[in-house]
């Protein structure tokens, strides 16, 4: 057992955490205030190699491990949140999808610019009826002979219109339930494809989230992921490996939240003395710290599964289920000990409460992981 | 031309300084590189990568082992190598000794220290280097590029600037203004840090000439005082007799 990071997975923290501090507090309160995608930010972080963290180097990434993906995720989303999901959609759905699981064609043509944050991906697996029970995908991919055609809808798309490229989930064999769901590589730009309005959100309000329409798409063969029938396991293994990048964006909420509540504790004065001095916020203090601890730790949990090549269902979903659930509570007490000043836009914590309540809910609600949990206690 | 950067290893300047003694408690610092020396070790890289004829940067450092990840963070930000003189930098005079055999050693056209490190603060080592080898010097320098291959150097003055040709060898030592922020390492650039050449040296006898006898913290700033908008014949009286700066 050790507990200590390496040298590189500190030096990594430490560059996004001096990315996070000194570029995103700039325009992270207007950003959110007019829900403006962070076009540079993502420019920026992709020279940095953020958006491939863990792609090989052979295919333009930074080869890094889940470790330092988790320690990075946590320092960008406890400045801002929004940049975290865009930033994790891309590296552990997408990125990590097209490497596993694509082929040589897909590798080159799109993982490439991906990889090294010339271009963004999103993942289309939710549907206006199938968000929770995925099973019951209505998107469908007929199979033509040398292309596929798909129609349907797809919701509340993360990146969809700042992305490229597109993983999407579509049924192809209706009698055979999951088992007959395909996943695809398809390009934004293809004919048939258009966008619903922005989705105007409670919180992540930085990252662009759409509807996307499919009419009549054509996909040529290759662009299918794996063999024929595979999506549904597919989007189930990415989904694993995607809610510990989740995980740690919540972990990061809940860190940034704890950071301006210890620091105004400090600064805000109340009968006679710091408010810090006041049992009533210290305790608090240290509730919130210790739950915050536990978050980080069993991210780290999971990332070390994945960096071992072991099975991360059961650490990624409580790793995801917990940091979430904290995140919401943490962003509320700092909210509680900011007083009247938690409640206005200028000190930030009511937009991390905000945030955290979607963290709660996508990538596999709370619920659902406790499905996932539970399930694994009696295999 | 090659460039030499002398980076000194200093806790990170958000660090509560507590002295035992005359010895810094060092639990719980995080060192970081002195912040000149990361807007040098950025200037430097700007001027490799603008093509204008710099082939190799050199960081060096004298101090124990504890300061390698400090100079790996250095080699990450873009830095060819890095020379480690193996000794605590006792005294200014003791590491410019120090970092003068690193100069012999190697074959630099432009060396850059920081103005002063954010730890003693003792705004001596670049000038002391520089007499020591016999090399021209510029302090408070706030701009160096590279022009038809001569360096051409601004330096701060009362109230203006001074732009300066020079030959080098030469020393620097930099300031505000020297580049915008400080490079953050690229991914690519941290997993390459680690097989950079990292050469250590043992350190030479070089005389010691201070000696710390006593520390003292600067004093807690008193709280705000506040006056009435109404007041001002208060605030003025306030100005004048007890903060005396009226």
């Amino acid at each position: 057992m050790n507990f200590e990071l390496t040298e590189e997975q500190k030096m990594i923290r430490q560059a996004a955490r001096d990315y996070a501090r000194r570029e995103l507090t700039k325009d992270v309160l207007e950003r959110d205030e007019n829900a403006i995608f962070p076009t540079h930010h993502v420019k920026a972080l992709g020279e940095l190699g953020f958006l491939g963290m863990m792609t090989s180097p052979e295919y333009g990434g930074s080869g890094m491990d889940a470790v330092s993906y988790v320690l990075a995720i946590e320092e960008i989303a406890k400045i801002d949140a929004s940049l975290a999901v865009i930033m994790s959609v891309n590296n552990s759905l997408v990125n990590y999808g097209l490497e596993t699981f694509g082929n040589d064609f897909q590798k080159d043509k799109y993982l490439r610019p991906l990889a090294d944050g010339t271009s963004i991906g999103a993942f289309l697996l939710s549907e206006p009826e199938a968000g929770s029970d995925a099973t019951h995908q209505r998107t469908t991919a007929v199979d033509k002979g040398d292309y596929y055609l798909v129609n349907g809808t797809k919701n509340w798309i993360t990146n969809a219109n700042s992305a490229s490229t597109y993983i999407v989930m579509a049924q192809t064999h209706a009698d055979k339930g999951p088992r007959g769901i395909n996943a695809f590589v398809i390009e934004k730009n293809t004919p048939g494809i258009s966008l619903g309005p922005h989705e105007n959100k409670m919180g992540m309000r930085s990252s662009d989230t759409h509807s996307v329409m499919f009419t009549d798409v054509k996909i040529p063969k290759e662009n299918r992921i794996g063999e024929d029938g595979f999506g549904f396991k597919f989007a189930m293994k990415l989904l694993s490996g995607g809610r510990i990048g989740i995980a740690s964006q919540a972990t990061g909420i809940a860190s940034g939240a704890l950071d301006l509540a210890i620091k105004y504790s400090q600064e805000r004065k109340a009968f006679g003395t710091e408010i810090f001095n006041h049992q009533s916020v210290a305790f608090k203090l240290a509730e919130m710290a210790i739950k915050v601890e536990n978050a980080h730790n069993l991210c780290l949990k999971a990332a070390w599964l994945k960096d071992q090549h072991k099975n991360t269902d059961m650490a990624s979903a409580m790793a995801k289920c917990y940091a979430a659930d904290i995140a919401m509570e943490v962003a509320t007490e700092a909210v509680q000990i900011h007083g009247g000043y938690g409640y206005v836009k200028e000190y930030h914590v009511e937009r991390l409460m905000r945030e955290a309540k979607l963290t709660q809910i996508y990538e596999g609600t709370s619920e659902i992981q406790k499905i996932v949990i539970s399930r694994a206690l009696i295999k | 031309m090659n460039i030499l950067v002398c980076v000194s290893n200093v806790p990170d300047t958000t660090t509560k300084v507590k002295f035992n003694g005359t010895q810094l408690v060092t639990e719980g610092v995080q060192w970081i590189v002195n912040p000149w020396d990361e807007l040098a070790i950025t200037r430097a890289l700007e001027l490799k990568e603008s093509g204008a004829g710099v082939d190799k940067i050199t960081i060096a450092t004298v101090g124990l082992v504890g300061v390698e990840p400090t100079m790996r963070k250095g080699l990450a930000m873009g830095a060819d190598d890095a020379i480690r003189v193996d000794s605590d930098p006792k005294d200014a005079f003791y590491t410019a000794s120090q970092l003068a055999e690193v100069v012999k050693a190697g074959n630099y056209d432009l060396i850059m220290t920081g103005f002063e490190s954010a730890d003693y603060n003792g705004i001596s080592v670049g000038a002391m280097l520089s007499e020591l080898m016999g090399y021209a010097s510029v302090g408070a320098v706030s701009a160096v590029n590279i022009i038809d291959g001569k360096l051409q150097i601004d330096r701060e003055i009362d109230g203006g600037k001074e732009v300066l040709s020079v030959e080098t060898p030469l020393v620097v030592s930099v300031q505000k203004g020297i580049a915008i922020d400080p490079r953050i390492p690229a991914m690519r650039g941290i997993m390459m840090a680690r097989r950079k050449p990292l050469k250590v040296l043992a350190p030479v006898d070089a005389d010691v000439y201070t000696e710390i006898v006593e520390i003292e913290l600067p004093k807690a700033k008193s709280a705000v005082k506040l006056f009435d908008a109404e007041d001002v014949a208060g605030l003025v009286d306030a100005l004048r007799n007890e903060a005396n700066v009226i």
